[in-house]
Order: C-alpha cells, then sequence, then structure tokens
C-alpha cells in the first residue's frame, strides 16, 4: 500500500541517496526534468558564480534570481527567462529558501506555480523530483514514510524495511522538497509536516529513532488560493510559510497571447481543425475575464462586481477550446460568439443566485453598450435566457 | 570648496539637502551641532521671517505649511510644508532652540506668485503649487530618464536625482537616495562628509546641466547669493545656509553683486501674506500638491524618529497594527519579517532593507500573500495619519479673508441673532447667497441651516436661518486646510467626503449637495465614487435609495443651469442596476423587509418618471425595461403578496396591463389556492398603503375593478375573503371608508339605501338608524354650538377626526 502511495516518478530511486543522474536520461522523454532540460545553463551558472552559496545549495540565491528571471553572464551565456512575471515574486520566493524558511506558492490556476517551484528545487538542489502530488487520497506516508510489509514481517521492524517519503530523503540530504497541491490533501496529513517544518526532525517512533533535517533541507509547496471545496491550512501551518502569491498575467495582451498558444498547442494533440481568425474572439474572452476578474473594465472607468468563480487563464483557455470544437463540429468552422457564449457563461456563474446578477449587469452596462460587442451581447443573452 | 570649510574665512557653511529627507534632517542636525553657527538661513519665503518664532510654539506641532498668499486674491497661493523630518524644520528649531536667528533667503513669494499670474501658461503646475518643491529632491520622478539627454538645453528640464542615479546604476532615483544618504544614519565621524559628497556631485550636474531647464532657478540663486552676503556682513562667517542640494553649486559661485542684483530688477509683484497652516502626511505624500510629494511620509518619520534598528522596529509597529484589526501576528512572525528583508535587501544589493524589502516581507510573512492588509499598513503606517497643529496666534488664513470678502460683496454680513432668510434662487444675489450657503454647509461651517420654505414656491426658492456663533471662526480656520478660497475649500472638501464616504446614499447627497453649491469641479469625481460604489453595492436597497435623490438633484441642476449630463448617465446606470438587481432581491422576503420594498419600488417608479423629464436619459428604453421587471414581479410566485400586487397596480396604472387581465390576476390571488397572508399582502400591495384609499375614492377604474371582482365572488366564498379585505380596508382612514361606502351605494343600479355599506365603520351597523341618532342630535348641538346642525353619523365622524 505504502509503496504505491508514493509517486511512481521517485521510486527507482527510493534506496539509494543517489541524486538523479543525468546521463540516464533518454532522448525521447515526453517531459524531461528542469535540471535535465536547462543543464547546461544550471553548469554555466554554477561555473560562474562565486557568490557564497548556502550549504549544500548548487547555486548563490543571486545565481537562482538569475536563472529564473534570465539574464546574460559575465561570459555570454544566456539564461533564458523561466518566469516572466514581477521580479519581486522570485526575489522574495529565492529569500525566503535561504532564510530556511518553508515557501508556499499561492495563485489561481494557470499562474506557474508548479513551474516556478521546479524550477526553484532544480536551480537550488539540483533535483527537482523530490516531489510529493497533493490530492485528496494523499496519505500520510507520502509525507512521513512507509513500510515495506515483506520486508517487515520477514526481518521486523528495521531502517531497511523503511520506504522514506520523498520529505524524509530531502530532510537526509539537504535537499528541497516539493509539496503540490498542498491545500488538497485532508487536513490531519498535512498537519504532519508542522513537526517536519518546525522540529526540523522526524521521529520514527516504530524504531525509537528520527531523522533530523541536516541544513540546506527545505520545502517548496503550491497551492490554489481561490479554489472551493480545499482543505484550508491550519493557522499553525501556516504560520511556517512564508507565502508569495503568483499574479496573473499583468497585461491583456500577454494573457491573449498565453491563451492562444496553449489553445494552439491543445487544438493540434486533439487534431481540431485550425480555426482561422479565432484570435478577435479570443481577445474578447481574455477581455471578459479580465473585467470582472478585475472588477473594473479595460478602460479603467467603470467599476464592476466580481463573480465567485477564479475566471483564471486555465479557464479561458478552456473555454476557447470548447468554443473551437462547437465551431469544427458543428459550426461553419469559424469561432464565433455564439461558440463560446455558453461556457463564458458557464465559467461566470458559478453561484446561480449571486454570480447571475454579476453577469446580468456586466451584459446590461458594459457588453450592450461596447462598439462591435452586439454579436457577443446578443449571444450571452441567447446562451443566458 | 565644500561645506567642511565652514570655518574658513570667506566660506558660509553650504548644507544641501533634500526637502523630506530624514536622512538629511539628521545630518543637518548633526553639521550644525558640529558647527555652532551664528544665524541659519533656510530656502522658503522671507515674508516668513515674522512667523518664524511661532515654530518654537508648544501648540506647534509638525507637520504644518508655511502658506504664502496674494492678499487680494486668496486663491492665488503656494506652500512649503514641513514635515518633523525635514531639514528645514530641523534647522529652524535647531536655531530656535539654541537662539539663533533663523532667516529665510528664497525668492519673496510676492515675486513667485506674481510669476504665476503672469505666466501661467507658460510653466506648468510646480510652479502653479508654490515653488517650495525644489528640484534635487522630490521631484524624482519628474522627468525620469533626463540622464540621457545628451545636449542640455535650457528647456530641458533635469532630473539632478534621476541622474545621480542613472550614474550610480539605479533605475530608480528615490532607491538610490534612500541608499546612498537615507539609510545611512546619524553619521559617524565627520557631520559634514555627506554634504560635501552632495555637494560635488551636484557641482559636477550642474556644470553639465546649467539651471536644467528651471530658468527661474537663477533668479531665486541669485536672491539667495545677496541674502547670504547680507547675513555675512552682518554675522561675519557664522552662517550657515540649509537649501536644496541642487543650488549649492550655484550659491557657492562667486558673482558680483551687481550682476545680481540686475538678474533681481523689475521682477512683479504682488501684496502677499504668509501664514502658517496645519498640514498632514497625506497631503505630505499627495503627489502633485507641491512638488511631486513624498510616497511615504511615515516611513521618512519612522526613519528620523527611530532611534535604531529601524527596521525592526518598523515591522514590530507594523505587527502592532495587524494585531489590531485582528490578525493573529506573533513575534515569531516579527523575526521572520526582518530575516526575510534582511536577506532580500543583501539579494538585491542594497546596504540596508528599505521600505520595499519591509513591505515584501511583511506581504510574505504577516499577510500571506495578501495586498489586502497591505493597503492598510500602506494607509495607516506608509503613509500616516498625522495631523500636524499651529498655534491660535498664527495670522489668519486666507479662507476667513475670502469669506469676508464673500460676505461683504453679497451684503450678507454675520450676525449674532438668528433671522431668517428668504432667497429667489432666479436672481443672480439670491443663487450667489445660495451657493456661499451650501458651500459652508459642506465645510462644516453652519452659519445657514436650510428651514423649510414655504410650501408651494417650488424649487426656486430657499429658506435658510442664519446665525453667526463665535466658533465658527475657529471652524473657518480649521476648513483652511481645504484650500483659500470658499469654492476651492468646498470643492476639495466635496472630494475628500467623496472617497471616504461609507455608504451609498451618503456619495448622492454629496452629489446633491455639489449641485446646490455649485462645485462643478467637485462633481466629476464624486460621480465617480458614485458610479464605484454603485457598481459595487450588491444591496438593491441602497441602489434604490440613491435614485430618488440622484434624479431630485437632477432636476434641481435643471433649475439652476448646471451641466447635468454626467448626472443623467450615472442615474441611468444606477436604473439599470436596480433592474437587474430587484427581481433576485425581492424572492423570499419575511413580511416587514417586503414591506420596505415596497417603498424601493415605489420610489423607484416615482424616480423613474421624473426621469423621463431629462433629455439626456434614455427615457423611452428605461421605461419599457422598468415595466418588463415589473411584469415580472407580478408574475413571480416567489415574490412575496405586497410587491406583486404592487408590480400589478404600477403596471395597470402605465397602462400596460388591461383591466380584466389586472381583475384576471386579482382573481387568482384570492382563489381558495393561496394562502390567505399573501393574498391580503397583494391586496394591501394593490390598493392598500397610505393614499391607497383616497386613490380607490377617486380612481373610479381601479374602484370599478375592485367593486366589480367582489360582486363576482360567489356567496359562499366571499366569507373567506372578507377577513382578507377587512385587513387593508379597516387601515383606511374613517373618512375615506365612509365615502368609499357612499360610492358604493350611490354605484350605478343600487339607489337603493338599505343597500350594504360594505365597508362601514367597524363596530356599526349598515346604514342609519334615524331613531337612534335622533336621539344623541340634541347633545351635539349642545357640544358643537349653536350654529351647527351637526346631527347625523356623517358629522359625528367628522368631529371625531
Amino acid at each position: 500500500m505504502s509503496a504505491s502511495a508514493e509517486p511512481t516518478s521517485v521510486d527507482p530511486r527510493r534506496n539509494g541517496s543517489v541524486p538523479a543522474d543525468t546521463g540516464t536520461v533518454r532522448a525521447d522523454t515526453l517531459r524531461p526534468h528542469a535540471e535535465h532540460a536547462f543543464a547546461d545553463e544550471l553548469a554555466a551558472l554554477a561555473a560562474q558564480d562565486d557568490r557564497p552559496r548556502p550549504a549544500r545549495w548548487r547555486l548563490s540565491p543571486w545565481a537562482v534570481a538569475t536563472y529564473l528571471l534570465g539574464g546574460t553572464l559575465p561570459d555570454g551565456t544566456v539564461v533564458t527567462p523561466k518566469y516572466v512575471g514581477p521580479r519581486r515574486v522570485v526575489e522574495v520566493a529565492v529569500t525566503t529558501l535561504a532564510t530556511d524558511r518553508a515557501l508556499l506558492l499561492l495563485g489561481v490556476p494557470g499562474t506557474a506555480k508548479t513551474w516556478v517551484s521546479e524550477h526553484l528545487a532544480a536551480a537550488v538542489s539540483g533535483d527537482s523530483t523530490l516531489l510529493v502530488q497533493g490530492t485528496a487520497g494523499t496519505p500520510e506516508e507520502a509525507i512521513r514514510y512507509g513500510w515495506n510489509y515483506a520486508r517487515l514481517l520477514a526481518h521486523g521492524p528495521s531502517r531497511d524495511a523503511l520506504v522514506p517519503s520523498p520529505v524524509m530523503r530531502a530532510m537526509a540530504e539537504g535537499r528541497t522538497a516539493r509539496v503540490e497541491e498542498l491545500t488538497r490533501i485532508p487536513a490531519d496529513v498535512q498537519d504532519s509536516l508542522i513537526t517536519i517544518l518546525s522540529e526540523k526532525t522526524l521521529p520514527i517512533p516504530e524504531l525509537g529513532q528520527e531523522v533530523q533535517a541536516v541544513r540546506g533541507f527545505n520545502l517548496i509547496a503550491t497551492a490554489n488560493d481561490r479554489d472551493r471545496g480545499v482543505n484550508e491550512l491550519s493557522s499553525a501551518l501556516r504560520r511556517r510559510f512564508n507565502t508569495v502569491v503568483l499574479p496573473l498575467p499583468e497585461s491583456p495582451e500577454a494573457e491573449v497571447d498565453i491563451v492562444t498558444r496553449r489553445v494552439e498547442q491543445i487544438g493540434r494533440s486533439l487534431d481540431l481543425p485550425a480555426v482561422p481568425d479565432g484570435v478577435d474572439e479570443i481577445r474578447r474572452v481574455v477581455t471578459v475575464f479580465r473585467e470582472l476578474r478585475d472588477g473594473v473594465t479595460a478602460d479603467g472607468r467603470t467599476k464592476l462586481k466580481s463573480p465567485s468563480g477564479t475566471l483564471s487563464t486555465a479557464e479561458a483557455i478552456s473555454v476557447v477550446m470548447g468554443g473551437l470544437a462547437l465551431a469544427a463540429h458543428f459550426g461553419d468552422g469559424v469561432l464565433r460568439a455564439g461558440d463560446v457564449a455558453a461556457g463564458v457563461l458557464g465559467a461566470v456563474v458559478r453561484d446561480p443566485a449571486a454570480d447571475r446578477v454579476v453577469w446580468q449587469e456586466y451584459l446590461e452596462t458594459v457588453v450592450r453598450e461596447r462598439d462591435g460587442w452586439s454579436d457577443f451581447y446578443r449571444a450571452c443573452r441567447e446562451a443566458g435566457a | 570648496m565644500n561645506g567642511g570649510q565652514a570655518g574658513d574665512a570667506g566660506q558660509p557653511l553650504l548644507l544641501g539637502v533634500r526637502h523630506h529627507g530624514p536622512g538629511s534632517a539628521r545630518a543637518v542636525r548633526a553639521a550644525l551641532e558640529a558647527s555652532r553657527p551664528r544665524v541659519v538661513l533656510v530656502e522658503g519665503p522671507p515674508e516668513a521671517d515674522p512667523l518664524v518664532p511661532l515654530a518654537a510654539s508648544e501648540d506647534m506641532r509638525p507637520p504644518v505649511a508655511l502658506l504664502a498668499h496674494a492678499v487680494d486674491e486668496p486663491g492665488r497661493s503656494a506652500f512649503w510644508p514641513l514635515a518633523a523630518f525635514s531639514p528645514e524644520w530641523v534647522a529652524l528649531r535647531w536655531a530656535l532652540e539654541h537662539g539663533v536667528p533663523a532667516r529665510f533667503i528664497d525668492l519673496p513669494a510676492a515675486h513667485t506668485l506674481a510669476w504665476e499670474r503672469d505666466e501661467e501658461d507658460e510653466e506648468d503646475t510646480d510652479e502653479q503649487d508654490g515653488d517650495g518643491g525644489d528640484k534635487d529632491g522630490e521631484e524624482g520622478g519628474t522627468d525620469a530618464g533626463a540622464g540621457e539627454q545628451d545636449a542640455p538645453g535650457e528647456d530641458v528640464r533635469v532630473d539632478p536625482l534621476g541622474v545621480l542615479a542613472g550614474t550610480a546604476g539605479y533605475d530608480d532615483a528615490e532607491r538610490w537616495w534612500e541608499d546612498v544618504v537615507e539609510h545611512r544614519g546619524a553619521g559617524k565621524g565627520d557631520a559634514l562628509a555627506p554634504f560635501t559628497a552632495l555637494e560635488e556631485a551636484m557641482t559636477a550636474l550642474r556644470e553639465t546641466y546649467g539651471s536644467g531647464g528651471y530658468r527661474r532657478d537663477l533668479i531665486r540663486e541669485a536672491h539667495m547669493r545677496l541674502r547670504i552676503r547680507d547675513a555675512r556682513r552682518e554675522f561675519g562667517d557664522g552662517v550657515a545656509v540649509v537649501c536644496g542640494a541642487w543650488h549649492v553649486p550655484a550659491l557657492r559661485r562667486r558673482t558680483g553683486v551687481t550682476a545680481d542684483r540686475a538678474l533681481l530688477k523689475g521682477l512683479p509683484k504682488v501684496k502677499t501674506d504668509v501664514t502658517w497652516v496645519p498640514w498632514t502626511h497625506r497631503r505630505l505624500s499627495r503627489a502633485g500638491g507641491y512638488g511631486a510629494g513624498i510616497a511615504s511620509p511615515g516611513w521618512y518619520a519612522h526613519l528620523f524618529a527611530a532611534p535604531d534598528r529601524p527596521v525592526e522596529r518598523w515591522l514590530t509597529k507594523v505587527a502592532g497594527l495587524l494585531r489590531a484589526e485582528d490578525r493573529t501576528v506573533s513575534p515569531g512572525h516579527v523575526i521572520e519579517a526582518v530575516r526575510l528583508a534582511e536577506t532580500l535587501a543583501a539579494l538585491r544589493g542594497r546596504p540596508l532593507p528599505g521600505l520595499g524589502e519591509a513591505t515584501d516581507a511583511v506581504r510574505a510573512v504577516m499577510c500571506e500573500g495578501s495586498d489586502v492588509p497591505l493597503a492598510l499598513v500602506r494607509d495607516r503606517l506608509v503613509v500616516g495619519d498625522v495631523l500636524g497643529e499651529v498655534p491660535d496666534t498664527v495670522p489668519a488664513v486666507p479662507l476667513q479673508r475670502d469669506l469676508e470678502r464673500t460676505q461683504r460683496r453679497l451684503r450678507l454680513g454675520p450676525e449674532a441673532a438668528e433671522r431668517e432668510l428668504d432667497l429667489d434662487l432666479r436672481e443672480d444675489t439670491g443663487a450667489e447667497r445660495s451657493r456661499l450657503l451650501h458651500r459652508l454647509r459642506l465645510l462644516g461651517i453652519d452659519w445657514g441651516r436650510p428651514a423649510a420654505s414655504r410650501p408651494g414656491t417650488g424649487t426656486f426658492r430657499e429658506t435658510w436661518r442664519l446665525r453667526w456663533e463665535p466658533e465658527l471662526a475657529v471652524r473657518t480656520a480649521e476648513a483652511g486646510v481645504w484650500g483659500t478660497t470658499v469654492l476651492a475649500a468646498a470643492t476639495a472638501k466635496a472630494e475628500a467626503d467623496a472617497v471616504t464616504a461609507r455608504v451609498l446614499a451618503d456619495v448622492t447627497a454629496l452629489a446633491e449637495h455639489c449641485l446646490l453649491a455649485a462645485l462643478p469641479d467637485a462633481l466629476p469625481v464624486v460621480m465617480r465614487v458614485l458610479a464605484d460604489r454603485a457598481a459595487l453595492d450588491s444591496d438593491v436597497a441602497h441602489l434604490a435609495q440613491a435614485l430618488p435623490a440622484l434624479v431630485r438633484s437632477l432636476r434641481y441642476g435643471d433649475v439652476r443651469g448646471t451641466d447635468t449630463a454626467a448626472l443623467a448617465e450615472v442615474a441611468v446606470g444606477l436604473a439599470e442596476r436596480v433592474f437587474v438587481g430587484l427581481p433576485p432581491a425581492c424572492a423570499g422576503l419575511d413580511a416587514d423587509a417586503a414591506e420596505e420594498m415596497r417603498g424601493h419600488v415605489d420610489a423607484v417608479h416615482g424616480a423613474l418618471g421624473l426621469l423621463a423629464d431629462v433629455p439626456a436619459a434614455r427615457d423611452g428604453r428605461l421605461r419599457a425595461r422598468w415595466r418588463a421587471v415589473l411584469r415580472t414581479l407580478s408574475a413571480r410566485d416567489t415574490v412575496p403578496g405586497v410587491l406583486r400586487g404592487r408590480a400589478v397596480r404600477l403596471l395597470l396604472d402605465e397602462g400596460e396591463l388591461a383591466q380584466d387581465e389586472a381583475a384576471r390576476l386579482m382573481g387568482l390571488v384570492l382563489s381558495p389556492g393561496t394562502p390567505p397572508a399573501d393574498a391580503a399582502g397583494w391586496i394591501e400591495g394593490f390598493v392598500g398603503g397610505s393614499g391607497g384609499g383616497l386613490l380607490l375614492v377617486h380612481d373610479e377604474r381601479l374602484f370599478g375593478l375592485v367593486d366589480r371582482w367582489l360582486t363576482a365572488v360567489p356567496a359562499e366564498a366571499f366569507t373567506d375573503v372578507l377577513p382578507l379585505l377587512r385587513r387593508t380596508f379597516s387601515a383606511y382612514e374613517p373618512g375615506v371608508r365612509r365615502t368609499l361606502g357612499e360610492l358604493v351605494r350611490r354605484g350605478p343600479g343600487r339607489r337603493d339605501r338599505t343597500d350594504r355599506a360594505a365597508a362601514g365603520a367597524p363596530g356599526f351597523g349598515p346604514g342609519v338608524d334615524e331613531t337612534r341618532a335622533d336621539a344623541v342630535s340634541p347633545v351635539l348641538r349642545l357640544l358643537l354650538g349653536p350654529d351647527g346642525d351637526a346631527g347625523t353619523r356623517e358629522e359625528r365622524v367628522e368631529v371625531r377626526r
């Protein structure tokens, strides 16, 4: 049971403490780990990094920040930016890890939380694979340790029969552990992190032993901040994290760009016929999402109520995808207002009472008056009727 | 050639500062302590020299501002704000504490104010807002990137700090200054060293850029040089000068007295008065208030006041504030925040954590990444609520002068005795007097209180009750913070009130007030706030309450000839929001809430009727949409009966609903399937409430409808319906009930006097029992006097009323 609960990606190396060996990466891996994909940049950074490094860090905090934000090294090596967004976010995140505090990355879906956490772990520890994926069914074993029952029965309790979790290994080796979707993990399991983060130790009462974290150990967790139905962090646990909120794309152009690119990628993989001239409609969806999310119209002149849904970039992508599928299979192949209207309505109106008022107000006071939006207005009226 | 040579023959001690720089302020104090000058010269208007001793007063508490204004034109004014951490203030206080004379040496305000009048178009706002703002410090943000200008001309304004910061490799001048000067702490070692370094840098800049595009600086500097020369003639070499760092090289330069005099020749002049006024941190922080403002006066005050470990103390302060707001922030949080701020500063290559690092640390550690509590920290601490005070002995503020002038012009002198004033708004004097009184009310100077106008005089008349009480003079002085004329002050106050108003209705009232007081400049702000509030307010009741006042304002505006297009736009927007929100808000209300909502529905209906007169409103469409909303209400079962009845009635009045359709609906709701309470509510909504009975009396159509329905009720069902009807009809006034009875009796084909007087007064039998009435009539005649021929029951009812 314990073995199956562990993420399979770390399974092969669970008994060894050898870090990931870059030599074993296959060329046709669907998605290589960050430390493999950007091995050259990390090596170049490490070679030219003359600033002090905290214990067991592969790079100094300055170099980690450069790795994430991009830049040009003294020898001319170009480091690609991994995170496009406010510099402050990365600086605070790196500093948090350097001050030996656990880092909690918050944000709505589609704000690159996992991406940032993976690259931070890769840059700091050279290993982004010490990962616990949080789900509603994540057991305590995934955070503490489990047992190899065959061994346990055959030889009795011993360290050999113990199956360490990624967190436990990170503690023992002084590396960075990652917990994805922390708020999806049941509250009692979440709280097993408290001892680890405050005492920096993991007792094993069955053996009368404990694993003490060595310097360099730290933990990066990610969570959705506006997701519904999750397990709110206990205040005891919250206190042990420094929180960084990853913001949504700053400019509408950036967001339209992200949506268009993702839609193309997904569309290709689903073999949807390419839809020409969809950008206008995408821009419209993004505008609606941004305006309702920010509670103010794009021209900054009218305030709006915000609905209860998150209206994240990820949702905009799924609305456009749905619209594309409609247009391709049932429409004339051109993405039109009618194809996205129902999707937009579904994304905005999560709470039938309150959100409907918000949406209708938006329709009547903003959309109706807007030049060139009459088709969208009509389509939304029809969809909402 | 630097400040260190103060003791050298022929060299005054020139202390170049950044206005409102706490680091500069500390350095100035240290330098003054070290060199002990015999006179302190400060950049500022020389007219204020007699006011300097007031700075030592017990009751004088910074932030305060020197205010210079043209005597004949109080609106023309300039401010020189001084906070506790301003170097100029520190220098003044040092001089006063050590019994050393302090003088202002800048160009007299008489000239700067006159300039402003002559060249209003030529120079932009920073002149107009007072020249206290200097080019060396707080205008750091105005011309960012000026450093890239490689051909400096007279008309290119230079941002000196921007250039220096750019040279040092900083992209943010503010941050550079903080790193280099403010965060240095109290200087150990040579107290004059920082000034020397800064002067060298500025000298290099001035060599490249000349006056940097600030042409008037040359004239001001000439004046300062002359004043310094005067002071040295009087006091010898013990002269210290505190001025913007930008001016230091120019003051150091040796120029001929004649050349300087020539520059100052023929400057325009106005008669000027100077006084101290209280100031606030918020106004210090306001960009454009003068110069560019400083973004974080609270933080600077903290840096200046904190004896040591400023970041630790700051974060402890923040923790205290957040705790007071019921957030759990432990000392552990503070420790972690300090560590984060320090490491962050190291990562960013700064010598010490600044406000940026502290803020990032607070956000990550104490606020769980959220910006919401952070806004509170910014508002309360980074900017701060500090309000300055000035002693009572300061000269009168210009607002007072303006008020006196206006009072004279309108022949409306202040009198202690109360009197009533009737104003005809169609006359110019009447309109102006009304405006003045309304403006004063906005400023909290309740000289006049509006009294109820005589009935029937319409909207062009106003009645006021005037009484001037001594404390109103104090109020006027207080209101001086808002501006120098009644108009400007009222406008500023209205804008500030709008922003801080708590509920929507307050903003609407304010909009109304703005129109009454004729403050067109405040109206855009108020309207914007109003639109924003309306957009965010999810309580339909609030919106419905706000609408009538707004529509009323529109009509007032028409009477007074104000442009009300913006107002109409907001009113229409408000109506739209009411339309959208009303149906869901009417569902599932209890009796009291339903009754309240009926009031709102009526108010909106009435307001829309008035809105029809306003051409800007898209009237036709609005009315149509309102009818659609009423239809929705009337047909929805979850809506309480009283509201459905009301909606049907309003639709009927609008001619939107045919009579037989209304009758059908009435029958439907009063049929056995409907719960009695709901049915009673419906009737109540349909014809009930105050005035409902009278309407029934006068509106034959309505009366016929009820009558026809009633007579169609089968006899066996009648007893079930009767209690419901009684509930409504018994609430009518007795006279109304009687008249209704009469009407029923006189109805077509009902000549028979013994027919049931359906709604007779409760407790009385049908018709009049003549014999018994005759028995009481002599007594009644006695009671009512000889002329009274009252003897019938009708009169008796009248008497009882």
